[in-house]
């Protein structure tokens, strides 16, 4: 009779051991942001160790706190509408049509490489081959041929952020799986309906895959652009300081920068979730 | 060659013929496999016939050449009067995987056919219709539910829903439901079986499963490898309908180990 019993365990059951449970590792019970927070301070704490013990010379690395002056001084002049934001704008303006240029050229440049055969024979191989040229070469070109403004960031921008968009959106297109060519197929489709119904839906999660590697590479080329070829953006600032030997305002310039990209980066992320609302996230990786 | 022509069709419910194919052979280019050799066959209005045989001996592609997927290398296929030169309204399909699009709704994914053949207006007047259908596969209430939080049989009852919205006049299946577990294969068969009735619809299905073609089919195409080729057609004069409690029967037990008998003859060639 007692043996019908056991479903509930009792108090002899728990001391002899008998209850088996699952146990949660010690990070899965952690909150994100205490993790988070934890990495953030031992960052800041060796950072600290090493420059008050002056194992470093303060013009290779400042100390935290005089970064932080500098960031507050750098803060205070974008808010105010100093010089910096001026910069600051004009590099955003070229993230901004590198961007678009690029999604629009990848997007074109894929579509023709993932859907049609000739594009995926004659024209596929030059576009690998360019992409494993090292781009931000092609950026004295780009100042020749464009001069010393934004155009020429524009155009290095996009250069570097067409190839990850090409490849997802070829990719992309060729995710569809067998059975769902052959059910479009016999619902007589056309070419066109089961490329824009089918292919690219289903390929969206690559695409946006491309998209973000883009986004990442169209601030490295803005940023390359501006150091190479001059002009009033806030990659020549973050130059000037640099060679002025003003580590702090490096450091706080380039913070400010990778805030920019990180708003652009989850512009893109938010833009997928809505769009590609059945796709599992996935954190931390680009398909996420 | 073996050819089965002119079947007959004694037994089961006759109709007038719908599918004729003569002498279709079909030959893959690419690796020059003869995957069909002289294929005839006739399927009567109303009728359900079974295509079984060994992996790789051609099914498949028989299907495809019906449904107007790919052309034969030689031969007629006439459905409906009307030579078949590719894919048309009156056939519907449906394969293994349920194949549903993730990014619409379960009704959405329904009147998916219509969209694509008469625009989206027609597809929106085509929705009460599409309730109507999952309502007979049991599927009221998920009407607006995406395909990820349906389950595998469920996937599949919307696919039926889908095959079935364009009105076909022959449904081509292509080992439908092997993806599901035994249970609710059993069960979506009787679902077939209803669905057929009720729709007048002629049925041809490829399956794995003897068990399975014996209790839905009329006529069983048994076919033999390399070439691909019709082996016989059985006739199965079980009554109809049909129902589950049959496959304890012995004269179900004896279809069934007739066909066994006729597919391990066919390994040995
Ligand atoms: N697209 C193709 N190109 C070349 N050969 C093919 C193609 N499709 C099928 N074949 C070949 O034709 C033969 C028949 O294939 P088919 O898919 O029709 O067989 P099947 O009876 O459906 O097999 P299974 O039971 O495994 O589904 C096989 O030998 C296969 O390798
Ligand atoms: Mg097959």
């Amino acid at each position: 009779m007692t043996e019908y019993q056991t479903n509930a365990p009792t108090d002899a059951d728990t001391a002899q051991d008998t209850v088996w449970e699952q146990e949660v590792a010690f990070i899965d019970a952690v909150p994100r942001w205490i993790a988070m927070t934890f990495v953030f301070v031992v960052f800041i704490g060796t950072w600290q160790l090493v420059t008050s013990f002056g194992l470093v010379s303060p013009i290779i690395l400042p100390t935290p706190m005089e970064t932080l002056k500098d960031m507050i001084f750098v803060g205070q002049n974008l808010l105010t509408g100093g010089y910096m934001l001026v910069s600051l704008w004009i590099t955003i303006q070229e993230v901004i049509y590198g961007f678009a240029l690029a999604i629009a050229i990848g997007f074109s440049l894929g579509v023709l490489v993932g859907e049609t055969a000739f594009g995926e024979k004659a024209v596929m191989p030059y576009l690998v081959a360019i992409d494993t040229m090292p781009k931000v070469a092609f950026a004295p070109l780009f100042v020749a041929w464009l001069g010393f403004g934004i155009e020429s960031k524009v155009a290095l921008a996009a250069f570097i952020a067409t190839f990850p968009i090409v490849v997802g959106t070829a990719a992309g297109l060729h995710a569809a799986d067998e059975n769902a060519r052959m059910l479009f197929k016999t619902m007589g489709a056309s070419r066109m309906q089961t490329l824009i119904k089918m292919k690219l839906p289903t390929g969206l999660p690559q695409i946006f895959t491309g998209l973000k590697i883009g986004a990442v590479g169209v601030m490295a080329g803005a940023i390359t652009g501006e150091f190479l070829g001059g002009g009033k953006g806030f990659g020549e600032l973050i130059r000037v300081a640099a060679s002025q030997l003003n580590t702090p305002r490096v450091f706080s310039l380039i913070l400010y920068l990778s805030v920019v990209g990180l708003v652009l980066y989850l512009l893109v992320q938010w833009t997928q979730r809505r769009v590609v609302f059945w796709q599992k996230e996935s954190v931390g990786s680009y398909d996420g | 060659m073996n050819t089965a022509t002119a079947h007959d069709y004694s037994g089961a419910p006759l109709g007038a013929p719908v599918y004729e194919l003569t002498q279709v052979s079909k030959t893959y280019a690419r690796n020059s496999v003869v995957a069909l050799e002289n294929v005839s066959l006739t399927l009567r209005k109303g009728s359900f016939t079974s295509v079984i045989g060994s992996s790789g001996c051609g099914k498949s592609t028989l299907l495809k050449i019906m449904a107007g997927l790919i052309p034969p290398t030689k031969g007629r296929v006439i459905l409906q009067n009307q030579p078949v030169k590719g894919p048309r309204r009156d056939i519907g399909m449906m394969f293994q995987q349920a194949t549903l699009f993730p990014w619409k709704t379960a009704v959405e994914n329904i009147v998916l056919p219509i969209e694509i053949r008469d625009g989206k207006a027609a597809a929106k007047k085509a929705m009460d219709k599409a309730h109507e259908l999952l309502e007979i596969v049991g599927l009221k209430g998920f009407e607006n539910v995406y395909p990820n939080e349906l389950s595998g049989g469920m996937a599949q009852r919307a696919s039926i829903c889908r095959m079935l919205i364009t009105e076909p006049a022959v449904l081509l299946l292509d080992e439908p439901f092997s993806a599901l577990d035994e249970l609710s294969r059993d069960m979506m068969n009787m679902e077939l079986q209803r669905i057929c009735r009720e729709q007048d619809a002629t049925a041809f299905l490829v399956t794995h499963s003897i068990q399975e073609a014996v209790i839905l089919s009329d006529d069983i195409v048994v076919m033999k490898p390399r070439p691909g080729r019709i082996a016989e057609v059985v006739t199965v004069d079980l009554p109809r309908p049909r129902t589950l409690d049959m496959m304890t029967t012995p004269k179900f037990g004896e279809i069934v180990d007739h066909i066994r008998g006729m597919l391990d003859k066919g390994e040995d060639m």
